[in-house]
């Protein structure tokens, strides 16, 4: 089975192209396209509009770039949620046209719990593990128990990604700031005292944040907030981790999310992996970012079990939650 | 030098049989962990071993049963505290009678109301949490605790109950009930809007 994948919730438009290899994931094509703000942050319309601009291109692309054609796609998936309303409409639209274009069915995923699959479909030996998904707005502790994708901990204010780029504005840093954050944060030397707030598995930034941009104000070195922000965040992250797979009793971790992407925050969470004798998996970084490869191979794996969607049933969810979908693909 | 007992191994610290004196105790040591900075972790490990310590002592002011307290040691984490020769409530409800059910449920909620009433939230109260000793309940592992006057932060100490009861005594549901007729009757504030609560979190639907 091949399965066209389009994922558009937030500032990405990507469109990717996978098959089922005995139940393995081989991506075919995987195309990313990202909206960038002239100033500020992601304005949800512009975004919109962005995606709605080059959607139709990405599509053509993504299957030139492969040995098929738009006959040989047997699906198409799509983001439902959870994500910017104005992106995911625009998203599902560009899904609808193309299943009726082509006739083939379609068919609308979780967004987070593909970030998850993925892992699971193109990594061998990730099999059961704890997520930390870790994104502009979204930050969660994912694993399976009990026939559903549990969230076991998430930021009970902001996504982590977020807290940077908040940060990153109020310093001057271009949108997304997390890799400028990144490369100052390794010139700096000396920590600054930040709060670190874990409630049980959950978690919370926007005290640090504030605290953060006081030292800005107070004239510290960037270098060194920024050193301190992150040993503080991914600490934190770090450590809610830690607790979910010490619950679960499961010895598996992966990371995904466009934060996944940070060396110090992959660093930190394999020590901990490694210090507890757990298995440690990361994708590359085409498949951690938002993509439309994992939304295509969620979309093989809820069909192949047999859930079937139709166009006037193909609804976006902004608020799409990670338990709310009912994983019928596993034992 | 006694090998060391590990009794329980957690994601934060590790607890072993000691001898303090001539007393029987374990020592909760938390655990250095190295994938974060020294200052990070030196903080961490202190702020948490001494706001456990001072909970459990504030818990035992307000005649709740806690482990005597013998030793606290910041600099490398480690609370000294007493060995409860007594059975873990997880391990023993199931086998009570009916009656008996009831009665330590009761029991247990009326001391969580103690604890609620003085605004000390204990943070992970689960059965396995719990240890029956000379027919009374003693708390343990303060280590997720604050002191919080919130209805809210009552309402999410007793749901992480509600949770435990309902995925580990599930045969026995109704046992929270109990608990809550018990906090009921020694919640000094009314406690309606303590339960209230506790239904708006379960409508969250964001925890198990």
């Amino acid at each position: 089975m091949i399965c066209l994948g389009i994922e558009g919730t937030a500032h990405s438009i990507g469109v990717g192209i996978v098959k089922n290899e005995n139940n393995k994931c081989k991506v075919l094509s995987n195309l990313i396209k990202s909206y960038r703000p002239e100033q500020g942050g992601i304005h949800p319309r512009e975004a919109a509009n962005y995606h709605a601009n080059h959607i139709a291109d990405l599509i053509k692309e993504s299957v030139e770039k492969t040995d098929i054609n738009f006959k040989d796609v047997n699906l198409v998936s799509f983001s439902r949620g959870p994500g910017l309303g104005p992106c995911l409409r625009t998203t599902a639209t560009a899904a609808r046209a193309l299943s009726l274009s082509i006739k083939k069915p379609i068919i609308g995923v979780n967004h987070c719990v593909a970030h998850l699959e993925i892992g699971r479909g193109t990594l061998s030996d990730c099999k059961d593990p704890v997520l930390l998904y870790t994104s502009g707005a979204n930050t969660q502790v994912i694993a399976f128990a009990e026939g559903r994708y549990r969230v076991f901990g998430e930021t009970l204010d902001i996504g982590i990604g977020n807290c940077l780029d908040k940060f990153g504005r109020a310093v001057g840093l271009d949108f997304p700031s997390g890799p400028k954050i990144e490369v100052l944060a390794t010139k700096g030397k000396n920590y600054f005292e930040l709060p670190y707030s874990i409630k049980g598995m959950d978690i919370a930034f926007s005290g640090l944040l504030t605290t953060a941009e006081q030292y800005y104000k107070n004239g510290e070195k960037l270098e060194d907030i920024c050193f301190s922000i992150q040993e503080t965040t991914f600490a934190a992250l770090t450590e809610v981790t830690e607790r979910a797979i010490a619950h679960t009793e499961k010895d598996e971790v992966l990371i995904g999310g466009g934060v996944a992407a940070n060396k110090r925050l992959r660093d930190m969470v394999q020590i901990m992996a490694e210090e507890r004798n757990a298995s440690f998996f990361a994708p590359s970084k085409d498949l951690c970012i938002d993509n439309g490869a994992m939304i295509a191979w969620l979309g093989v794996l809820m069909h192949n079990s047999g859930i079937r969607m139709k166009v006037e049933n193909s609804f976006i969810d902004q608020r799409f939650r990670t338990d709310m979908v009912d994983v019928t693909w596993r034992d | 030098m006694i090998k060391e007992t590990i009794l329980y191994q957690g994601a934060e610290a590790k607890i072993c049989r000691s001898k303090y004196m001539n007393f029987d105790t374990v020592e909760k040591r938390r655990i250095s962990k190295s994938y974060r900075i020294k200052n990070i972790d030196n903080r961490l490990i202190s702020y948490r071993t001494k706001e456990e310590a001072k909970l459990i002592i504030e818990a035992r002011n307000q005649g709740v049963s806690v482990p005597i307290i013998y030793d606290v040691d910041l600099k490398n984490g480690i609370i000294t505290m007493e060995y409860l020769k007594g059975k873990r409530i997880k391990d023993i409800l199931n086998n009570f009678d009916e009656d008996e059910r009831a009665r330590i449920c009761r029991m247990i909620g009326e001391n969580i109301a103690k604890l609620h009433n003085n605004n000390i939230i204990h943070g992970d109260i689960t059965t396995s949490n719990m240890i029956l000793m000379n027919d009374k309940i003693h708390f343990i592992d303060f280590g997720l605790g604050e002191i919080n006057s919130e209805i809210e932060a009552k309402g999410v100490d007793l749901h992480v109950l509600m949770e435990a009861i309902e995925s580990t005594h599930s045969r026995y549901s109704n046992c929270f009930n109990y608990v809550l007729e018990g906090y009921k009757n020694k919640l000094k504030d009314d406690a309606k809007s303590v339960i209230k609560k506790i239904e708006d979190i379960v409508k969250r639907g964001r925890y198990r």
